[in-house]
């Protein structure tokens, strides 16, 4: 775990520029995340939010600009560094292993805490059977936070959308992260599973100290759940600032929330 | 020199072989995203097919090739009823795996239908060397060859019309670029299939005449399919052009590291230096020289 | 009613995580293994035992591997082949120029020197996938074939270019060689076997078979939770290899007994395997076992339908077991793309509620 403190700035982003071939996904953005916090990054579609991320994550590599997280900055990173340094996301399509059941897809979260060499997982003895159970065990705590024991045997292509979501998050939180990014978590359900999902969040960030930053559509989880809310649009930076800043600012309103032709 | 020179030229003519087999893939993945392994048996069940029309009911070739081409529609029409129907959303390899059950099924069907030996085929095609390419320039190369490059020439050019201007074609190419989309605008996907299946046995037939004109319809011939895949590796999956270059440059690469570097290494290079030049492409440019760059979206 | 599972709960993880939680399941494998052991080699005669289950049970420890690289791991091979040959070819140089080293030795380093061979094919797997690593895996599957039919050195520069096994013996009851007896042969090869079907059922249920199957399903995904890809499919590579070799050495010792590596283990025997998993069950341990019977026991099957029922020519024959093949493949993936181990399956749940099928 890093020495970052509670309010102290954990990742920061600076200068980012992104383009495909001709298609500029990013341009000149600069944020950072505080830890502890929880914040929104908002936009219409196409605006560069998921791209964002994939920076994030080490994914997608910048032309230009530079992360910097728990205090060590750098151009580009591999996927699996980040996840190693504990940084674990959601997708906005569910990323799911469909081929395996839920807990198996929650035990892979756990792979880079598990040390058992080759030899001992053949024979299922020493650290390949102890390693097992241990982290068998802080699943299972995972699943009975998420409420999802009834599913836990069951291939996650069965799984209604809402579930998947569900476990999906659950995947991203074995992993014990420092910063979690969730893409479009609340994308396609009703009312009352926002609400589960709201509250998951918020009781993760209370309980594991986690710093969340978030992709949403929904206005209103975003204004109730988030400290601090960046605003993209066409990869360009609009606002950043508390959302109710955000909201009052005149630029987001034009581009976001609509022109009204009076 | 001349030695040179007829070495490439005769791995030009096998590569326009290799190159004929490989345009039916391309064909198949272009429409529908399947590898049809049982490319290289649809070559030798039209030739096989062929030839038993020719024989059992003694018509000249004029008749039995629009006969053959109606066999050719009619399993591209099973194949699409009996398993591309059921096999619509199954990831790549599972279609791939299909296809190769397709090509055992034919290939015994073919042997049970008209007999496994070796068949002479004759259509009428000249054979020996040219006379006047001997004569003239010293060169030995077969007449039977080029006119398989004639051949292909103008099966590149009718495909190529066919495609660009006709609404068949037009059709075609929107399901090769995008399935979802062709759908959404009233395309039939397994009407286009079908056309493409059978299209594809067209080319399958062609190329079995002009194999087995040269070697005798022989179950070697379903071999080539397996040649057919560093072929699209070169030359890119997608692309009936690619398919053209990069058979010639296996069909030269093959003739030429036998003839040059077989005394040292060993002979039958032949057997795998396709496929080691595949590779090497893969690692280099994986999307061939003509095929398209994928990228992934997460 | 024979089946319910009520009334047996599992007290800790450690027994929920137990291979056969179900006590009925682990008697019906008390009862497999007794069988197996010790009533099979008694009951059946010698004919049986070298045409079918001593093949069978080599092909499978094959198959466990194969279905491990493609079943686990999703990595299309066709280059099984090759790998099998490896481990014939490993063991022939290690027996004719150790000849005091012990078999199971010899079988076990065939398998290893086949998994670093496999691994190395396997490197173009971290840039290459589908379609192109089968190109890969076809050029593993010439190019070796063509070096153990010219290199001298791996046939030890005999005339022929064939390869013959030497008589060895195992705690004193032979088992390669024209003096081998059947019973023992096959007692050796089920022990191995087994052992090693329990080792590939630890290996998939553990962190390093989790991270086999998130390659299998969404390799991007799996990246960025840190499953470091390269690292994945080498590993995926190396123990199929490694199976596959040790299979490969025991056709060639206990059941050909001489080979030359272009008719032995030429492209048939790549599809052949592929075959096995396919029709058994991709991802699937008895799928392994199941495919492998299931493909050896049905040639012989339809020869004695076709040929001595129904009168057909051998050559017929040969040409409707092609055709019959065929559909069972295509059968097999439109119907049950998860094979007879599903089936199987399948079975087993309609047990559970017998005879309550509401």
């Amino acid at each position: 775990m890093s020495s970052i403190k509670e309010g102290e700035v954990l990742l920061s982003v600076e200068n980012i520029s992104l383009a495909f071939g001709a298609v500029q996904a990013i341009s000149n953005v600069t944020f950072d995340i505080r830890k502890g916090e929880v914040r929104a990054i908002i936009g219409p579609n196409g605006a560069g939010k998921t791209s964002m991320l994939n920076v994030i994550n080490g994914f997608y590599h910048p032309q230009e600009g530079t992360i910097t997280f728990a205090g060590k900055t750098r151009s580009r990173m591999l996927p699996h560094e980040a996840a190693a340094q504990g940084i674990s996301r959601t997708f906005q399509n569910v990323a799911l292993f469909k081929g395996m059941s839920t807990l198996d897809n929650i035990m892979t979260g756990r792979v880079l805490k598990q040390k058992a060499s080759l030899i001992e997982q053949a024979f299922y003895f020493g650290r390949g059977r102890s390693e097992e159970i241990e982290h068998r065990e802080f699943v299972e705590n995972i699943i009975d936070f998420l409420q999802i024991q009834a599913i836990r045997n069951q291939p996650v292509g069965r799984l209604p959308y809402g579930l998947q979501k569900r476990v999906e998050f659950g995947r991203a939180l074995a992993a014990e992260p420092e910063l979690l990014l969730l893409d479009e978590p609340m994308a396609g359900m009703n009312l009352e599973e926002k609400e589960d999902m709201s509250r998951y969040i918020m009781e993760v960030r209370e309980q594991f100290g986690t710093t969340v930053a978030l992709i949403e559509h929904d206005m209103g989880v975003v204004m109730d759940l988030s400290d601090r809310v960046v605003v993209l649009d066409y990869g360009c930076q609009l606002a950043d600032g508390t959302p109710d800043e955000v909201s009052a600012s005149q630029q987001v309103i034009d581009a976001y929330l609509g022109v009204s032709h009076d | 020199m001349i030695f040179f020179l007829e070495t490439v030229i005769s791995g030009l003519m096998a590569g326009v072989m290799y190159a004929l087999v490989a345009i039916g893939f391309v064909l198949i993945f272009k429409a529908s995203g399947v590898f049809n392994y049982a490319q290289g048996v649809m070559a030798l069940f039209a030739a096989l097919t062929l030839v038993g029309v020719m024989e059992k009911f003694g018509v000249s070739a004029w008749i039995a090739i629009p006969v053959t081409m109606g066999v050719m529609i009619i399993v591209a029409y099973l194949v699409d009823y009996f398993i591309l129907r059921h096999l619509v959303n199954e990831p790549p390899i599972i279609l791939f795996m299909a296809t190769i059950g397709l090509a055992y099924v034919l290939e015994g069907v073919g042997d049970i239908m008209w007999g496994s030996d070796v068949k002479v085929l004759d259509i009428g095609l000249p054979s020996g060397a040219s006379d006047y390419l001997l004569d003239n320039y010293n060169l030995y190369i077969e007449k039977l060859e080029i006119v398989a490059a004639v051949v292909a020439a103008v099966l590149v050019v009718v495909l190529a019309f066919f495609f660009q201007k006709t609404r068949v074609g037009r059709a075609l190419r929107a399901v090769a670029d995008d399935h979802q989309a062709a759908l959404s605008i009233g395309i039939s996907l397994r009407g286009i299939w079908r056309i493409v299946w059978s299209v594809s046995g067209f080319v399958a037939l062609v190329a079995g005449i002009m194999w087995g004109s040269k070697s005798g319809v022989q179950f070697s011939l379903s071999l080539i399919a397996l040649k057919a895949l560093p072929v699209l590796i070169l030359g890119g999956f997608t692309s009936i052009p690619g398919a053209i270059v990069g058979g010639l440059i296996i069909g030269v690469g093959e003739k030429v590291a036998e003839i040059y570097a077989g005394p040292y290494i060993g002979s039958a290079i032949e057997n795998w230096f396709a496929y080691i030049l595949a590779l090497a492409f893969l690692l280099v440019r994986p999307q061939g020289l003509f095929g398209e760059k994928i990228i992934e979206r997460v | 009613m024979f089946y319910f599972e009520s009334g047996q709960f599992k007290k800790s993880y450690r027994e929920d995580q137990a291979i056969l939680p179900i006590r009925q399941d682990r008697i019906g494998i008390a009862v497999i293994i007794a069988v197996a052991f010790g009533g099979v080699p008694f009951i059946l005669n010698d004919y049986l035992l070298n045409a079918v289950f001593i093949p069978a049970l080599i092909y499978a420890l094959a198959a466990l591997g194969l279905n491990i690289l493609v079943g686990y791991c999703g990595q299309i091979s066709l280059g099984t082949g090759a790998f099998l040959a490896v481990g014939a070819y490993a063991s022939y140089k290690l027996m004719t120029s150790f000849p005091e080293l012990n078999f199971i030795l010899v079988i076990l380093l065939s398998g290893g020197v086949t998994a670093c061979v496999g691994m190395v094919f396997g490197l173009p797997s971290l840039r290459i996938k589908g379609f192109y690593l089968a190109v890969a895996t076809l050029a593993a599957q010439f190019f070796i074939i063509w070096l153990f039919n010219k290199v001298g050195w791996f046939y030890n520069d005999n005339a022929t270019g064939q390869i013959s096994a030497p008589p060895r013996d195992v705690f004193g009851f032979q088992i390669t060689g024209p003096a081998a007896h059947p019973v023992a042969t096959y007692l050796f090869v089920l022990t191995f076997v087994t052992f090693f079907a329990l080792v590939a059922k630890n290996l998939v249920r553990s962190r390093v078979g989790r991270t086999w199957m998130a390659i299998r399903d969404m390799d991007i995904a799996a990246e960025l939770i840190g499953i470091r890809p390269l690292q994945t499919k080498l590993t995926a590579f190396g123990v199929s290899s490694f199976y596959i070799g040790m299979a490969g050495a025991m056709i060639f010792t206990i059941w050909l007994g001489a080979v030359e590596a272009g008719e032995a283990f030429n492209i048939d025997q790549s599809f052949l395997v592929l075959f096995m998993v396919i029709i058994g069950g991709l991802g699937s341990i008895l799928g392994s076992f199941l495919g492998a019977f299931f493909m050896i026991l049905m040639p012989i099957a339809l020869k004695q339908t076709m040929v001595d029922g129904l009168g057909m020519t051998a050559v017929s024959a040969k040409h409707m077991e092609f055709v019959i093949l065929g559909v069972l493949i295509l059968v097999f993936l439109i119907m049950e793309p998860h094979g007879l181990a599903r089936l199987w399956r399948l079975g087993k749940e309609k047990l559970r509620r017998w005879p309550f099928p509401y």
